[in-house]
Protein backbone atom coordinates (compact mmCIF):
# COMPACT_ATOMS: atom_id res chain seq x y z
CA UNK A 1 0.00 0.00 0.00
CA UNK A 2 1.12 3.54 -1.06
CA UNK A 3 2.45 5.59 2.02
CA UNK A 4 2.80 2.16 4.16
CA UNK A 5 6.73 3.34 4.83
CA UNK A 6 5.19 6.72 6.41
CA UNK A 7 2.97 4.76 8.81
CA UNK A 8 5.90 2.27 10.10
CA UNK A 9 8.06 5.48 10.64
CA UNK A 10 5.48 6.92 12.57
CA UNK A 11 5.41 3.68 14.94
CA UNK A 12 8.74 3.39 15.19
CA UNK A 13 8.81 7.36 16.75
CA UNK A 14 5.49 6.61 18.62
CA UNK A 15 7.47 3.52 20.39
CA UNK A 16 10.26 5.60 21.01
CA UNK A 17 8.03 8.27 22.72
CA UNK A 18 6.14 6.43 24.72
CA UNK A 19 9.23 4.00 25.40
CA UNK A 20 11.16 6.64 26.92
CA UNK A 21 8.58 7.62 29.74
CA UNK A 22 9.04 3.54 30.70
CA UNK A 23 12.26 2.14 30.06
CA UNK A 24 14.95 4.66 32.23
CA UNK A 25 18.24 2.67 29.73
CA UNK A 26 16.24 4.55 27.10
CA UNK A 27 17.38 7.79 28.29
CA UNK A 28 21.17 7.78 28.41
CA UNK A 29 21.91 11.67 28.47
CA UNK A 30 23.40 12.27 32.11
CA UNK A 31 21.76 15.38 33.51
CA UNK A 32 25.12 16.83 34.67
CA UNK A 33 25.94 18.44 38.05
CA UNK A 34 23.50 16.52 39.88
CA UNK A 35 23.45 13.30 38.13
CA UNK A 36 27.15 12.83 37.96
CA UNK A 37 29.68 12.63 35.74
CA UNK A 38 30.61 9.82 33.30
CA UNK A 39 34.27 9.49 33.99
CA UNK A 40 35.57 6.22 32.82
CA UNK A 41 39.35 4.73 33.53
CA UNK A 42 39.28 5.17 29.68
CA UNK A 43 38.57 9.15 30.00
CA UNK A 44 41.42 11.27 28.98
CA UNK A 45 41.75 14.80 28.18
CA UNK A 46 44.85 16.90 28.93
CA UNK A 47 48.06 15.36 30.34
CA UNK A 48 49.64 15.73 33.41
CA UNK A 49 52.80 15.16 35.09
CA UNK A 50 53.50 12.14 37.14
CA UNK A 51 56.00 12.41 40.56
CA UNK A 52 56.93 9.46 42.99
CA UNK A 53 58.01 11.22 46.29
CA UNK A 54 54.71 12.93 47.86
CA UNK A 55 57.07 14.91 50.44
CA UNK A 56 59.01 16.59 47.23
CA UNK A 57 56.79 16.81 44.22
CA UNK A 58 58.62 18.95 41.95
CA UNK A 59 62.28 17.58 42.84
CA UNK A 60 60.80 13.77 41.90
CA UNK A 61 59.38 15.13 38.91
CA UNK A 62 59.49 12.20 36.45
CA UNK A 63 60.42 14.40 33.69
CA UNK A 64 63.31 15.55 32.54
CA UNK A 65 63.48 17.80 30.53
CA UNK A 66 64.10 16.19 27.43
CA UNK A 67 61.58 18.21 25.44
CA UNK A 68 60.72 15.58 22.98
CA UNK A 69 56.60 16.19 23.73
CA UNK A 70 57.15 19.70 23.37
CA UNK A 71 58.55 19.07 19.68
CA UNK A 72 55.75 16.40 19.47
CA UNK A 73 52.86 18.81 20.27
CA UNK A 74 50.81 19.65 17.12
CA UNK A 75 49.15 22.56 18.37
CA UNK A 76 52.60 23.47 20.23
CA UNK A 77 51.25 23.99 23.54
CA UNK A 78 53.51 22.77 25.70
CA UNK A 79 56.57 25.13 26.94
CA UNK A 80 59.60 24.00 28.35
CA UNK A 81 62.70 25.46 29.99
CA UNK A 82 65.48 23.34 31.42
CA UNK A 83 66.84 23.57 34.90
CA UNK A 84 70.23 24.83 36.03
CA UNK A 85 72.34 23.85 39.15
CA UNK A 86 74.14 26.32 40.79
CA UNK A 87 77.03 26.34 38.93
CA UNK A 88 74.99 27.24 35.27
CA UNK A 89 75.16 24.18 34.33
CA UNK A 90 72.07 22.25 33.00
CA UNK A 91 70.03 19.30 34.59
CA UNK A 92 68.09 16.95 33.90
CA UNK A 93 64.75 18.37 35.49
CA UNK A 94 62.02 21.46 33.96
CA UNK A 95 62.49 24.43 35.33
CA UNK A 96 59.24 25.44 33.34
CA UNK A 97 57.05 23.40 32.22
CA UNK A 98 53.66 25.25 31.30
CA UNK A 99 50.55 23.69 28.94
CA UNK A 100 47.97 25.64 27.71
CA UNK A 101 45.34 23.41 27.89
CA UNK A 102 43.12 26.50 25.99
CA UNK A 103 45.03 24.75 23.09
CA UNK A 104 45.66 21.35 23.83
CA UNK A 105 43.40 19.43 21.99
CA UNK A 106 43.54 15.86 24.08
CA UNK A 107 45.98 13.96 21.29
CA UNK A 108 47.98 12.12 24.04
CA UNK A 109 50.70 12.32 21.65
CA UNK A 110 53.22 13.53 24.02
CA UNK A 111 52.59 10.35 26.50
CA UNK A 112 53.11 8.09 23.35
CA UNK A 113 56.70 9.72 22.69
CA UNK A 114 57.92 10.38 26.37
CA UNK A 115 60.30 7.61 27.01
CA UNK A 116 60.38 8.19 30.58
CA UNK A 117 56.65 7.80 31.28
CA UNK A 118 56.72 11.17 32.79
CA UNK A 119 53.36 12.66 31.08
CA UNK A 120 49.89 10.70 31.16
CA UNK A 121 47.02 11.44 30.13
CA UNK A 122 44.29 12.93 33.35
CA UNK A 123 40.49 12.58 32.94
CA UNK A 124 39.54 15.86 35.20
CA UNK A 125 37.55 18.20 33.41
CA UNK A 126 36.27 20.78 35.33
CA UNK A 127 39.05 23.36 34.21
CA UNK A 128 36.64 26.30 33.84
CA UNK A 129 38.59 29.69 35.23
CA UNK A 130 37.33 33.20 35.63
CA UNK A 131 40.35 34.43 33.69
CA UNK A 132 40.61 33.06 30.38
CA UNK A 133 44.58 33.77 29.99
CA UNK A 134 46.23 33.15 33.39
CA UNK A 135 43.78 30.36 34.71
CA UNK A 136 43.83 28.38 31.03
CA UNK A 137 47.60 28.14 31.52
CA UNK A 138 48.81 25.43 33.60
CA UNK A 139 52.47 25.53 35.45
CA UNK A 140 54.39 22.19 36.67
CA UNK A 141 52.91 23.17 40.00
CA UNK A 142 49.17 22.63 38.89
CA UNK A 143 50.27 19.80 36.97
CA UNK A 144 52.12 17.85 38.70
CA UNK A 145 50.38 14.95 40.15
CA UNK A 146 51.24 11.89 42.02
CA UNK A 147 51.55 7.74 40.80
CA UNK A 148 48.98 6.99 43.39
CA UNK A 149 46.40 9.56 41.71
CA UNK A 150 47.27 7.77 38.30
CA UNK A 151 46.77 4.49 39.55
CA UNK A 152 43.09 5.41 40.86
CA UNK A 153 42.65 7.18 37.64
CA UNK A 154 44.09 5.03 35.32
CA UNK A 155 44.64 1.82 37.49
CA UNK A 156 45.19 -0.98 34.40
CA UNK A 157 47.84 1.43 32.40
CA UNK A 158 49.72 2.80 35.44
CA UNK A 159 50.24 -1.31 36.96
CA UNK A 160 51.56 -1.59 33.34
CA UNK A 161 53.86 1.36 33.61
CA UNK A 162 55.30 0.22 37.00
CA UNK A 163 55.82 -2.72 35.88
CA UNK A 164 58.05 -1.46 32.59
CA UNK A 165 59.73 0.67 35.27
CA UNK A 166 60.80 -1.85 37.40
CA UNK A 167 62.02 -4.02 34.64
CA UNK A 168 63.87 -1.22 33.18
CA UNK A 169 65.84 -0.50 37.21
CA UNK A 170 66.40 -4.34 37.22
CA UNK A 171 68.01 -4.10 33.87
CA UNK A 172 69.89 -0.73 34.86
CA UNK A 173 70.33 -1.73 38.46
CA UNK A 174 73.18 -4.44 38.71
CA UNK A 175 75.57 -2.58 36.14
CA UNK B 1 -32.71 36.82 36.19
CA UNK B 2 -29.53 37.44 34.82
CA UNK B 3 -27.42 34.55 36.52
CA UNK B 4 -30.70 32.26 35.27
CA UNK B 5 -29.73 32.94 31.66
CA UNK B 6 -25.75 32.36 32.51
CA UNK B 7 -26.55 29.17 33.93
CA UNK B 8 -29.01 27.95 31.38
CA UNK B 9 -26.23 27.74 29.10
CA UNK B 10 -22.97 27.06 30.54
CA UNK B 11 -21.41 27.11 27.27
CA UNK B 12 -22.75 30.73 26.43
CA UNK B 13 -21.91 32.44 29.11
CA UNK B 14 -19.06 34.56 27.81
CA UNK B 15 -21.18 35.33 24.92
CA UNK B 16 -24.21 36.09 27.23
CA UNK B 17 -21.55 38.85 29.11
CA UNK B 18 -20.87 40.36 26.57
CA UNK B 19 -24.84 40.91 25.43
CA UNK B 20 -25.39 41.81 28.97
CA UNK B 21 -22.52 44.20 29.39
CA UNK B 22 -24.14 45.74 26.03
CA UNK B 23 -27.36 45.99 27.31
CA UNK B 24 -25.54 48.14 29.61
CA UNK B 25 -23.82 50.62 27.30
CA UNK B 26 -27.08 51.03 24.91
CA UNK B 27 -26.90 54.69 25.51
CA UNK B 28 -24.11 54.59 23.78
CA UNK B 29 -24.09 52.65 20.53
CA UNK B 30 -20.28 53.54 19.49
CA UNK B 31 -19.37 52.46 22.72
CA UNK B 32 -21.34 48.69 22.01
CA UNK B 33 -19.29 48.48 18.97
CA UNK B 34 -15.72 49.72 20.46
CA UNK B 35 -16.40 47.27 23.32
CA UNK B 36 -17.29 44.50 20.20
CA UNK B 37 -13.92 45.01 18.23
CA UNK B 38 -11.88 45.03 21.80
CA UNK B 39 -13.45 41.66 23.02
CA UNK B 40 -12.96 39.93 19.25
CA UNK B 41 -9.88 41.36 18.75
CA UNK B 42 -7.59 41.43 21.95
CA UNK B 43 -8.31 37.72 22.92
CA UNK B 44 -6.98 36.58 19.58
CA UNK B 45 -3.96 38.32 20.21
CA UNK B 46 -3.58 37.69 23.95
CA UNK B 47 -4.67 33.46 23.42
CA UNK B 48 -2.60 32.12 20.26
CA UNK B 49 1.14 33.89 21.37
CA UNK B 50 0.25 31.72 25.08
CA UNK B 51 -0.58 29.11 22.33
CA UNK B 52 2.63 29.36 20.59
CA UNK B 53 4.40 29.36 23.65
CA UNK B 54 2.71 25.99 24.94
CA UNK B 55 3.66 25.06 21.75
CA UNK B 56 7.37 25.54 21.28
CA UNK B 57 7.63 24.11 24.79
CA UNK B 58 5.37 21.14 23.66
CA UNK B 59 7.71 20.60 20.36
CA UNK B 60 10.53 20.69 22.29
CA UNK B 61 9.31 18.30 24.80
CA UNK B 62 8.02 15.78 22.19
CA UNK B 63 10.69 15.37 19.58
CA UNK B 64 13.27 14.84 22.65
CA UNK B 65 10.84 12.35 24.16
CA UNK B 66 11.00 11.09 20.24
CA UNK B 67 14.46 11.11 20.02
CA UNK B 68 14.92 9.61 23.39
CA UNK B 69 16.09 12.64 25.17
CA UNK B 70 14.47 14.47 28.16
CA UNK B 71 14.42 17.47 26.53
CA UNK B 72 14.30 21.44 28.47
CA UNK B 73 13.88 20.62 32.07
CA UNK B 74 15.80 23.51 33.76
CA UNK B 75 13.74 26.69 33.77
CA UNK B 76 10.21 25.91 35.55
CA UNK B 77 8.56 23.03 36.78
CA UNK B 78 9.48 20.38 33.47
CA UNK B 79 11.20 23.03 31.86
CA UNK B 80 7.32 24.95 31.55
CA UNK B 81 9.37 28.36 31.69
CA UNK B 82 11.60 27.39 29.07
CA UNK B 83 9.15 29.50 26.58
CA UNK B 84 9.88 32.53 28.51
CA UNK B 85 13.57 32.04 28.99
CA UNK B 86 13.49 32.16 25.20
CA UNK B 87 11.56 34.97 24.62
CA UNK B 88 13.86 37.24 26.79
CA UNK B 89 16.83 35.78 25.03
CA UNK B 90 15.12 36.59 21.84
CA UNK B 91 14.23 39.92 23.24
CA UNK B 92 17.42 41.22 24.74
CA UNK B 93 19.60 40.28 21.51
CA UNK B 94 21.13 42.35 19.05
CA UNK B 95 18.63 43.61 16.07
CA UNK B 96 21.75 42.71 13.03
CA UNK B 97 20.89 44.28 9.52
CA UNK B 98 23.18 43.97 6.78
CA UNK B 99 24.42 46.65 5.46
CA UNK B 100 23.45 46.25 1.85
CA UNK B 101 19.91 44.49 2.69
CA UNK B 102 16.64 46.59 1.65
CA UNK B 103 16.34 47.71 5.22
CA UNK B 104 12.73 48.95 4.51
CA UNK B 105 11.73 45.76 3.06
CA UNK B 106 13.73 43.74 5.75
CA UNK B 107 12.11 45.25 8.75
CA UNK B 108 8.83 44.95 7.08
CA UNK B 109 8.92 41.28 6.17
CA UNK B 110 8.40 39.70 9.81
CA UNK B 111 5.45 42.50 10.63
CA UNK B 112 3.67 41.90 7.36
CA UNK B 113 3.59 37.98 7.74
CA UNK B 114 2.02 38.54 11.32
CA UNK B 115 -0.41 40.60 9.77
CA UNK B 116 -2.22 37.38 7.80
CA UNK B 117 -1.66 34.91 10.21
CA UNK B 118 -4.05 36.90 12.72
CA UNK B 119 -6.20 38.34 10.15
CA UNK B 120 -7.39 34.89 9.40
CA UNK B 121 -8.18 33.45 12.51
CA UNK B 122 -10.95 35.91 13.10
CA UNK B 123 -13.44 34.07 10.79
CA UNK B 124 -13.01 30.64 12.91
CA UNK B 125 -15.86 29.57 14.75
CA UNK B 126 -14.11 28.87 18.15
CA UNK B 127 -17.89 28.24 19.80
CA UNK B 128 -21.45 29.03 19.06
CA UNK B 129 -21.95 32.49 18.25
CA UNK B 130 -18.17 33.54 19.40
CA UNK B 131 -16.60 34.06 16.13
CA UNK B 132 -14.90 37.55 15.34
CA UNK B 133 -16.15 37.95 11.92
CA UNK B 134 -19.24 35.85 10.59
CA UNK B 135 -18.19 36.60 7.21
CA UNK B 136 -20.58 34.77 4.54
CA UNK B 137 -17.80 34.19 2.46
CA UNK B 138 -15.33 33.23 5.54
CA UNK B 139 -13.64 29.85 3.31
CA UNK B 140 -12.73 32.29 0.53
CA UNK B 141 -11.61 35.11 2.91
CA UNK B 142 -9.29 32.58 4.82
CA UNK B 143 -7.41 31.27 1.48
CA UNK B 144 -7.48 34.78 0.36
CA UNK B 145 -5.89 36.44 3.41
CA UNK B 146 -3.51 33.42 3.66
CA UNK B 147 -1.82 33.70 0.43
CA UNK B 148 -0.57 37.03 1.23
CA UNK B 149 2.05 35.43 3.65
CA UNK B 150 3.65 34.29 0.87
CA UNK B 151 4.90 37.66 -0.39
CA UNK B 152 6.52 38.81 3.28
CA UNK B 153 8.42 35.15 3.12
CA UNK B 154 10.08 36.21 -0.16
CA UNK B 155 10.20 40.23 0.70
CA UNK B 156 12.49 38.80 3.70
CA UNK B 157 14.59 36.65 1.19
CA UNK B 158 14.90 38.78 -1.70
CA UNK B 159 15.74 42.01 1.06
CA UNK B 160 18.37 40.43 3.31
CA UNK B 161 20.74 40.49 -0.11
CA UNK B 162 22.03 36.82 0.49
CA UNK B 163 22.05 33.82 -1.65
CA UNK B 164 20.31 31.77 0.94
CA UNK B 165 18.12 34.05 1.90
CA UNK B 166 17.05 34.79 -1.85
CA UNK B 167 17.11 30.47 -2.55
CA UNK B 168 14.78 30.23 0.15
CA UNK B 169 12.58 32.67 -0.98
CA UNK B 170 11.89 31.34 -4.10
CA UNK B 171 11.84 27.98 -3.05
CA UNK B 172 9.06 29.24 -0.43
CA UNK B 173 7.38 30.71 -3.30
CA UNK B 174 7.26 27.94 -5.24
CA UNK B 175 5.91 25.44 -2.85
CA UNK B 176 3.06 27.63 -1.73
CA UNK B 177 1.57 28.60 -4.96
CA UNK B 178 1.53 24.78 -5.82
CA UNK B 179 0.30 23.27 -2.54
CA UNK B 180 -2.55 26.41 -2.75
CA UNK B 181 -3.71 24.38 -4.97
CA UNK B 182 -4.55 20.89 -3.52
CA UNK B 183 -5.63 22.77 -0.27
CA UNK B 184 -8.17 24.87 -2.10
CA UNK B 185 -9.52 22.10 -3.97
CA UNK B 186 -10.02 19.64 -0.98
CA UNK B 187 -11.62 22.62 0.76
CA UNK B 188 -14.54 22.15 -2.69
CA UNK B 189 -15.99 19.49 -1.59
CA UNK B 190 -17.03 20.51 1.74
CA UNK B 191 -18.19 23.94 0.12
CA UNK B 192 -20.29 21.74 -2.18
CA UNK B 193 -22.07 19.42 0.25
CA UNK B 194 -22.60 22.17 3.05
CA UNK B 195 -23.88 24.85 0.19
CA UNK B 196 -22.14 27.73 2.00
CA UNK B 197 -18.79 29.26 2.24
CA UNK B 198 -20.28 29.99 5.84
CA UNK B 199 -17.81 28.20 8.20
CA UNK B 200 -20.57 28.43 11.12
CA UNK B 201 -22.84 27.15 8.75
CA UNK B 202 -20.04 24.51 7.73
CA UNK B 203 -20.21 23.52 11.01
CA UNK B 204 -23.89 23.44 11.59
CA UNK B 205 -23.92 21.32 8.68
CA UNK B 206 -21.68 18.72 10.75
CA UNK B 207 -24.40 18.20 13.61
CA UNK B 208 -27.61 16.70 13.39
CA UNK B 209 -29.72 19.06 14.93
CA UNK B 210 -32.85 17.24 16.03
CA UNK B 211 -30.88 14.51 17.71
CA UNK B 212 -28.92 17.34 19.96
CA UNK B 213 -32.48 18.67 20.55
CA UNK B 214 -34.00 15.80 21.12
CA UNK B 215 -33.92 14.36 25.26
CA UNK B 216 -31.63 11.24 24.77
CA UNK B 217 -28.40 12.06 26.04
CA UNK B 218 -26.81 9.55 23.87
CA UNK B 219 -28.10 10.90 21.18
CA UNK B 220 -27.23 14.77 21.74
CA UNK B 221 -22.91 13.15 22.01
CA UNK B 222 -23.39 10.90 18.88
CA UNK B 223 -25.43 13.92 17.52
CA UNK B 224 -22.17 16.09 17.77
CA UNK B 225 -19.75 13.53 16.57
CA UNK B 226 -21.18 10.93 13.85
CA UNK B 227 -21.61 13.56 10.96
CA UNK B 228 -18.25 15.05 11.01
CA UNK B 229 -17.02 15.50 7.39
CA UNK B 230 -13.92 13.54 8.28
CA UNK B 231 -16.07 10.54 8.49
CA UNK B 232 -17.37 10.09 4.85
CA UNK B 233 -14.57 8.88 2.06
CA UNK B 234 -14.82 12.10 0.36
CA UNK B 235 -14.32 13.89 3.54
CA UNK B 236 -11.00 11.86 4.95
CA UNK B 237 -9.44 12.04 1.67
CA UNK B 238 -10.06 15.46 1.77
CA UNK B 239 -8.77 16.03 5.37
CA UNK B 240 -5.44 14.33 4.00
CA UNK B 241 -5.00 16.38 1.17
CA UNK B 242 -5.90 20.00 3.47
CA UNK B 243 -3.35 18.35 6.22
CA UNK B 244 -0.90 17.25 3.91
CA UNK B 245 -0.85 20.29 1.90
CA UNK B 246 -1.34 22.82 4.71
CA UNK B 247 2.05 21.37 5.79
CA UNK B 248 3.69 22.60 2.94
CA UNK B 249 1.61 25.92 3.51
CA UNK B 250 3.25 26.76 6.49
CA UNK B 251 6.34 25.36 5.69
CA UNK B 252 6.22 22.66 8.45
CA UNK B 253 8.37 18.94 8.56
CA UNK B 254 9.04 17.42 5.67
CA UNK B 255 7.98 20.16 3.59
CA UNK B 256 10.29 22.74 5.20
CA UNK B 257 12.36 23.31 2.17
CA UNK B 258 12.03 27.27 2.32
CA UNK B 259 14.16 27.07 5.59
CA UNK B 260 15.94 23.64 5.34
CA UNK B 261 18.99 23.94 7.85
CA UNK B 262 21.39 21.72 6.32
CA UNK B 263 20.98 22.97 2.69
CA UNK B 264 20.11 26.61 2.85
CA UNK B 265 21.79 27.98 6.55
CA UNK B 266 18.17 28.92 7.48
CA UNK B 267 16.71 30.43 4.08
CA UNK B 268 14.88 33.83 4.50
CA UNK B 269 15.37 33.98 7.93
CA UNK B 270 19.50 33.72 7.69
CA UNK B 271 19.88 37.33 8.05
CA UNK B 272 17.46 38.11 11.08
CA UNK B 273 17.92 37.84 14.64
CA UNK B 274 16.67 38.73 17.74
CA UNK B 275 13.29 39.92 17.97
CA UNK B 276 12.47 39.87 14.07
CA UNK B 277 13.26 35.97 13.81
CA UNK B 278 11.00 35.44 17.12
CA UNK B 279 8.05 37.32 14.94
CA UNK B 280 8.99 34.93 11.92
CA UNK B 281 8.32 32.33 14.56
CA UNK B 282 5.68 32.98 16.12
CA UNK B 283 3.80 34.12 12.72
CA UNK B 284 4.70 30.73 11.43
CA UNK B 285 3.04 29.00 14.28
CA UNK B 286 0.11 31.27 14.56
CA UNK B 287 -0.07 30.43 11.02
CA UNK B 288 -0.20 26.87 12.03
CA UNK B 289 -2.73 26.93 14.52
CA UNK B 290 -4.62 29.14 12.15
CA UNK B 291 -4.91 26.58 9.18
CA UNK B 292 -5.44 24.03 11.82
CA UNK B 293 -8.63 25.53 13.19
CA UNK B 294 -9.49 25.60 9.45
CA UNK B 295 -9.27 22.17 9.17
CA UNK B 296 -10.88 21.39 12.76
CA UNK B 297 -13.78 23.15 11.29
CA UNK B 298 -13.89 22.11 7.65
CA UNK B 299 -13.82 18.17 8.46
CA UNK B 300 -13.55 17.74 12.28
CA UNK B 301 -17.03 19.51 13.29
CA UNK B 302 -15.25 22.73 14.35
CA UNK B 303 -16.64 23.20 17.89
CA UNK B 304 -19.20 20.46 17.89
CA UNK B 305 -17.99 17.42 20.11
CA UNK B 306 -19.19 14.97 22.38
CA UNK B 307 -21.32 17.08 24.77
CA UNK B 308 -24.53 16.72 26.39
CA UNK B 309 -27.50 19.38 27.39
CA UNK B 310 -26.93 20.61 31.03
CA UNK B 311 -30.05 18.25 32.88
CA UNK B 312 -31.46 21.94 34.45
CA UNK B 313 -31.26 23.61 31.71
CA UNK B 314 -34.75 24.88 29.42
CA UNK B 315 -33.04 25.79 26.24
CA UNK B 316 -32.82 22.86 23.80
CA UNK B 317 -29.80 24.70 22.34
CA UNK B 318 -27.78 24.66 25.13
CA UNK B 319 -24.66 22.70 26.35
CA UNK B 320 -22.81 22.02 29.09
CA UNK B 321 -19.00 22.12 28.22
CA UNK B 322 -18.40 25.02 25.83
CA UNK B 323 -17.47 24.58 22.46
CA UNK B 324 -14.32 26.59 22.17
CA UNK B 325 -12.63 23.73 24.35
CA UNK B 326 -13.42 21.12 21.87
CA UNK B 327 -11.92 23.44 19.26
CA UNK B 328 -8.61 23.86 21.25
CA UNK B 329 -8.31 20.23 22.08
CA UNK B 330 -8.49 19.13 18.35
CA UNK B 331 -6.40 21.89 17.23
CA UNK B 332 -3.49 20.56 19.51
CA UNK B 333 -4.31 17.38 18.43
CA UNK B 334 -3.75 18.53 14.76
CA UNK B 335 -1.07 20.52 16.19
CA UNK B 336 1.12 17.84 18.13
CA UNK B 337 0.45 15.34 15.07
CA UNK B 338 2.82 17.91 13.22
CA UNK B 339 5.14 17.31 15.92
CA UNK B 340 5.06 13.79 15.76
CA UNK B 341 5.27 14.02 11.70
CA UNK B 342 8.76 16.82 12.13
CA UNK B 343 9.92 13.62 14.56
CA UNK B 344 9.48 11.11 12.03
CA UNK B 345 9.57 12.30 8.29
CA UNK B 346 12.93 13.08 6.47
CA UNK B 347 13.05 16.52 4.40
CA UNK B 348 11.71 16.04 0.49
CA UNK B 349 13.80 16.51 -2.41
CA UNK B 350 12.93 20.22 -4.23
CA UNK B 351 11.55 17.97 -7.68
CA UNK B 352 9.99 15.27 -5.36
CA UNK B 353 7.96 18.29 -3.30
CA UNK B 354 6.45 19.08 -6.43
CA UNK B 355 6.15 16.19 -8.34
CA UNK B 356 4.24 15.30 -5.25
CA UNK B 357 1.79 18.06 -5.07
CA UNK B 358 0.86 18.17 -8.84
CA UNK B 359 1.57 14.93 -9.86
CA UNK B 360 -0.79 13.20 -7.25
CA UNK B 361 -2.65 15.17 -4.58
CA UNK B 362 -3.75 17.53 -7.15
CA UNK B 363 -5.28 14.92 -9.40
CA UNK B 364 -6.21 13.08 -6.18
CA UNK B 365 -8.40 16.12 -4.94
CA UNK B 366 -10.12 16.70 -8.45
CA UNK B 367 -11.05 13.13 -8.27
CA UNK B 368 -12.21 13.86 -4.46
CA UNK B 369 -14.48 16.48 -6.07
CA UNK B 370 -16.43 13.77 -8.27
CA UNK B 371 -16.48 11.65 -5.33
CA UNK B 372 -18.30 14.39 -3.17
CA UNK B 373 -20.60 15.40 -6.22
CA UNK B 374 -21.62 11.54 -6.43
CA UNK B 375 -21.87 11.15 -2.79
CA UNK B 376 -24.39 13.92 -2.28
CA UNK B 377 -26.63 12.15 -5.03
CA UNK B 378 -26.52 8.75 -4.23
CA UNK B 379 -28.51 7.21 -1.08
CA UNK B 380 -25.78 7.74 1.80
CA UNK B 381 -25.56 3.24 1.65
CA UNK B 382 -24.46 2.96 -1.60
CA UNK B 383 -22.53 6.43 -1.79
CA UNK B 384 -20.51 5.41 1.46
CA UNK B 385 -18.79 1.89 0.43
CA UNK B 386 -18.74 2.99 -3.50
CA UNK B 387 -17.03 6.27 -2.48
CA UNK B 388 -14.14 4.42 -0.38
CA UNK B 389 -13.76 2.05 -2.81
CA UNK B 390 -13.14 4.45 -5.52
CA UNK B 391 -10.86 7.09 -3.85
CA UNK B 392 -8.79 4.06 -2.41
CA UNK B 393 -8.34 2.45 -6.22
CA UNK B 394 -7.47 6.11 -7.20
CA UNK B 395 -4.79 6.74 -4.48
CA UNK B 396 -3.59 3.01 -5.67
CA UNK B 397 -3.42 4.33 -9.10
CA UNK B 398 -2.23 7.51 -8.84
CA UNK B 399 0.96 5.95 -6.93
CA UNK B 400 1.40 3.33 -9.43
CA UNK B 401 1.44 5.90 -12.50
CA UNK B 402 3.79 8.48 -10.19
CA UNK B 403 6.15 5.23 -9.68
CA UNK B 404 6.24 4.18 -13.06
CA UNK B 405 8.69 7.15 -13.74
CA UNK B 406 11.27 5.69 -11.02
CA UNK B 407 14.01 4.11 -12.35
CA UNK B 408 15.09 0.65 -11.42
CA UNK B 409 15.80 0.68 -7.45
CA UNK B 410 18.73 1.58 -5.94
CA UNK B 411 20.91 -0.89 -3.76
CA UNK B 412 22.95 1.03 -1.11
CA UNK B 413 26.38 -1.03 -0.04
CA UNK B 414 28.88 0.35 2.73
CA UNK B 415 32.04 1.07 1.34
Amino acid sequence: MLGKGIINGLTVTAWNFFGSYFSKSRLTTVQYPEGGNTVTAFSRNIPFLVFDDANAPIDSLRCVACKICEKECPPQCIYIVQDKDANGKLIKSPKIFDIDISVCMGCQICVEVCPFESIKMDSHFELAGRDRFADLLLHREQLAKSNDYYHKIHPAEAREVDDRLAAKQKKAGPA
Amino acid sequence: MILNTLLDNPDQILVNLFHQGAALLQACPALVIALGILLSTVPLVAIFPACFAITTWLERKGLARIQNRIGPNRAGWFGLLQPMADGIKMLLKEDIVPQTSDRLAHFLAPVLLLIPAFTVLSVLPFSRNMIPAAADTGVILFFALGSISTLPVFMAGWSSHNKYSLLGGMRAIAQMVSYEIPLVLSTVTVVMLTGSLNTVKIVEFQQVTHWIEGSNPALQILGQVLKWNVFTPWGFTGFLIFFISSLAEINRCPFDLPEADSEIVAGHLTEYSGFKYALFFMGEYVSAFAISGLAVTLFLGGWSGPNIRPWWSEDPRALLIPGFVWFFLKMFALILIMIWIRGTLPRLRVDHLMAFAWKFLMPLALINIFIAGAYYYLPHWIGWPAGLIVIYACYEGLGRINRRHLGPKRIYRYA
